[in-house]
């Protein structure tokens, strides 16, 4: 079966969800450029978004629409082609509403799973719950008769593990894109060693029309992605509670935060990022990949604490994120929990005392947003590392440590085979993470 | 002429687009009658107030689709109360709508009917996107063509006409005139406070001009700094009779005298004969010329209508500066920038200052106006005694409608 074959009844699994409506509108939008090439035309592609909630469902169309019309926008020289043959079609905006019309018609919203057991393709984008992925998968695969091909965004679980366990015989590879999926460049992809090859140069082929970036990634729990992040969260929170000896908790998560946020110069601090991405999907995650590495404690009593309380983070539906374990207005932290009396504590009440405590910024500091774009990136980071090194505050030497943790980390992902190299791991914590740095580098 | 005709007081809103510091997309911005209002009235605090005013006529291309408004005629009281009951009318010509405001007033003051006109031409462009902008400003074509035409229709059009040039004379020499037109356009637009590009910081203009076009995102021969810019704004002048201008209160000295006028158009259903050249501007341009009695060798100064580079080059070839095929070297031996032999689009025209379309053709006079009377401030050029003249050339549509003046300073 060629590729254009396969896309005629393709499924997307948890298609409501952040990641799966993302999922769901790069696909279903190749799926409508497939169907306007003439020698498809008379065929009818169709995509199941099964999602549990309706209400999600009824939000995930909102998404797709005002989506797609800014895609269709961006490439109008092209849709003037495909609807050349056209007469009714004449100005740019009437084309336009045709192709945003041909999109969502080709977009099933369902809230049964049975509307996956003809689908040839079934991109699975569910919780990061092992047992309830097997289930699906299981499910579907003893009533569908068409042997379809499974890609599942999991982030964390072993691919052969889902394989086995949901008797797939290789039909299912991990082609995990990073949040949000029409936006972020990067995919990894997992192959099991069961992994049937056509299905890893479809998955190839679909990456390489979406324009993203491939960094293969081998099949151990977590990745390249988590098994860095979650490695690295872990830290921070070690170092927190480190610091907690001195200072209250809060104010010692906060210092933490802006060391990994300011002196690393990443888009947001390491306790951000847990509430960006939601203590419940850092536990689901850690618990996975936990049993996998001896040895190793993947694992945070401290998130299970603030999950007792129902302290969750995550984000609104717009992407604004939701409070956490930091409280947020406009996206900045302005105040964080404290497990002890229960309450958010300003920022503003203990700013000034941890600032002076971490001493002052580096003076080449500059900001994440300036050195992100920046081509001077190595200078930048050069005359950093050595104020850095020669600084004896506070901030210099948690960053110092956060940093050669980091590489650490990233290294021991290469040693066990888990990066193929060094670069690997810098791709996706550049591309992915949006990091200025690779963890792995000459300046620590 | 029998009677001598005036501009002055003239007046230009800033350009808004891309560019400005005070353009934020998704932010509310001014509407049409904003710009009216603001242009409109302070022609009429520099000539006396309303009472002095006998018509005015408004040039506009699409406020219809842009804007959803028609009749703009009727905004003339908006401006101020003092208009109302008088004539106003609201007059079309694609881009030349302006110009073809300017003729109309001329026309008014010739005639007797009106010894002081309000010439105006407002356009507000960005309240569509430039992808559905492309679809409105189409029709300035032949609708019939719209279909097998290029998403940006325009760009489109003046792309084709850059790939013949390209062929017949040499791509890569045209390219480098067409990025020296550019510079000149932005260093020009940056002496400007009102210019659309007055903020531009970019480095190395010419450089950046060269960037390959892309015809997968936009059109095959051109790049976006061959294009004008998409803008919101307006400018209005007083034209006036000798009778006039002493009723206004104005000295002969800070006006400019119209010594003629050229007003061709062209079948719109036709495709160029040669895409290599813009007969009809050519045709309007002498026409002007012959009225006034001089030869292109008397004109100073020159503002062109640059939709797009190619076309500031093939009108450049059009008034007969250069041969057919020779613009681009006139271009890149630096013969119309400001220190040039005649400096060209002296506040950085459709591509640096902006182009609301139906206020260019005004917008043209108010700058040669500034010049030719020592208001240009920081983009003062040089007007020397053996070129005296100023000239503008006004186009509606690919070479369709073309509306050129020649304009002097009476010392």
């Amino acid at each position: 079966m060629d590729y254009d074959n396969k896309w005629e009844r393709v499924a997307v699994l948890g298609a409501a969800g952040k990641m799966g409506s993302g999922i769901l509108l790069l696909t279903s939008v190749e799926m409508a450029d497939l169907s306007l090439k003439p020698e498809n035309r008379g065929r009818t592609f169709a995509i199941q978004a099964i999602d549990v909630s309706v209400e999600g469902l009824s939000g995930l169309m909102k998404y797709l629409r005002a989506q797609v019309l800014r895609i269709a926008e961006k490439k109008m020289v092209w849709l003037r082609l495909m609807y050349a043959d056209r007469a009714d079609l004449v100005d740019n905006g009437q084309i336009i509403q045709q192709y945003v019309f041909d999109v969502l018609n080709i977009v099933r919203p369902t809230i049964r799973i049975e509307a996956a057991y003809d689908c040839h393709l079934i991109f699975e984008a569910i919780k990061e719950d092992p047992d309830l992925k097997k289930m699906i998968f299981r499910k579907i695969d003893g009533a569908n008769p068409h042997k379809p091909w499974y890609l599942t965004n999991t982030s964390s679980i072993p691919i052969s593990e889902l394989d086995r366990d949901a008797g797939l015989d290789g039909r299912i590879i991990g082609f995990h894109f990073y949040n949000p999926p029409a936006v972020q460049k990067l995919v990894e992809l997992i192959r099991a060693e069961s992994t049937v090859p056509s299905l890893e140069a479809f998955a190839l082929e679909y990456a390489e029309r979406l324009g993203k970036l491939v960094v293969r990634s081998n099949d151990k729990a977590g990745f390249i992605g988590n098994g860095h992040f979650m490695r690295d969260a872990l830290h921070g929170i070690s170092e927190a509670e480190r610091l907690a000896a001195e200072v209250p908790l809060y104010e010692a998560i906060w210092m933490i935060n802006k060391v990994s946020q300011d002196y690393l110069v990443r888009p947001m601090g390491i306790f951000q990022l847990i509430d960006y991405v939601g203590l419940d999907i850092m536990t689901y995650i850690m618990d996975v990949m936990n049993p996998h590495f001896r040895g190793e404690e993947i694992h945070s009593p401290m998130l299970m604490g603030y999950l007792e309380l129902g302290i969750r983070g995550g984000q609104h539906s717009d992407g604004s994120q939701k409070d956490g374990i930091l409280r947020y207005d406009k996206g900045r932290p302005v105040g964080v929990f404290d497990l002890a009396s229960e309450q958010y504590i300003a920022v503003e009440h203990f700013r000034e005392s941890c600032e002076a405590r971490l001493g002052p910024l580096p003076q080449s500091f500059q900001p994440w947003k300036q050195v992100v774009g920046s081509k001077m990136k190595e200078k930048f980071f050069t005359s950093l590392f050595q104020e850095l090194k020669t600084m004896d505050t506070a901030g210099a030497r948690l960053a110092l440590n956060y940093a050669c943790r980091s590489k650490e980390i990233g290294q021991q992902l290469v040693a066990n085979g888990i990066a193929r190299s060094d670069e690997d791991v810098n791709t996706v914590l550049l591309t992915g993470f949006f990091h200025t740095l690779g963890p792995i580098n000459n300046y620590v | 002429m029998e009677k001598k005709i005036y501009m002055t007081a003239g007046y230009n809103t800033i350009s808004l687009g891309t560019g400005r510091k005070e353009f934020i997309p998704g932010k509310p911005r001014p509407g049409i009658e904003h710009y009216i209002k603001e242009a409109g009235s302070q022609v009429l605090s520099k000539i006396g107030g309303p009472d002095a005013v006998d018509e005015t006529v408004i040039g506009n291309f699409m406020a219809c689709r842009f804007n959803s408004q028609a009749h703009l005629g009727a905004f003339a009281p908006y401006i101020d109360e003092g208009l109302s009951g008088k004539p106003s009318t609201r007059v079309e010509g694609a881009c030349a709508s302006g110009g073809l405001a300017l003729l109309t007033g001329i026309k008014a003051v010739l005639s007797g009917s009106a010894e002081v006109v309000l010439a105006l031409g407002v356009e507000v462009q960005n309240s569509v996107k430039a992808i559905y902008g492309a679809d409105i400003l189409a029709a300035a074509g032949w609708a019939a063509d719209r279909k097998a035409g290029h998403a940006f229709f325009f760009p489109g059009q003046f792309s084709d006409r850059a790939g013949v040039y390209f062929e017949r004379f040499g791509r890569e020499r045209t390219r480098k005139s067409f990025a020296r037109w550019y510079r000149n356009a932005i260093e020009n637009a940056k002496l400007c406070e009102t210019a659309q590009e007055f903020h531009n910081t970019l480095a190395d203009l010419e450089n950046l001009a060269m960037t390959e076009p892309n015809g997968k995102t936009f059109v095959d021969h051109l790049n976006i700094f061959d294009c004008s810019k998409v803008s919101d704004g307006a400018s209005a002048i007083a034209i006036v009779s000798r009778e006039g201008l002493h009723r206004i209160g104005i000295p002969v000295e800070e006006a400019v005298e119209i010594t003629g006028f050229g007003h061709a158009v062209n079948n719109i259903t036709l495709k160029p004969a040669d895409p290599t050249e813009l007969s009809t501007a050519r045709l309007a341009a002498e026409k002007a010329l012959k009225m006034a009695g001089i030869s292109i060798g008397q004109v100073g100064t020159v503002e062109m209508h640059d939709c797009f580079t190619i076309a500031g080059i093939l009108g450049v070839e059009a008034l007969g500066l250069a041969k057919k095929g020779e613009g681009p070297d006139y271009v890149l031996a630096g013969e119309t920038s400001r220190t040039g032999e005649v400096p060209f689009n002296t506040t950085g025209g459709l591509i640096g200052w902006g182009h609301p379309t139906g206020a260019t053709g005004v917008h043209m006079a108010v700058t040669i106006w500034e010049q030719l009377t020592g208001k240009a401030g920081d983009a003062q050029i040089n007007i020397r005694p053996a070129r005296p003249f100023g000239l503008s050339l006004n186009m509606g549509g690919d070479d369709k409608t073309l509306v050129s003046l020649v304009y002097k300073h009476e010392e």
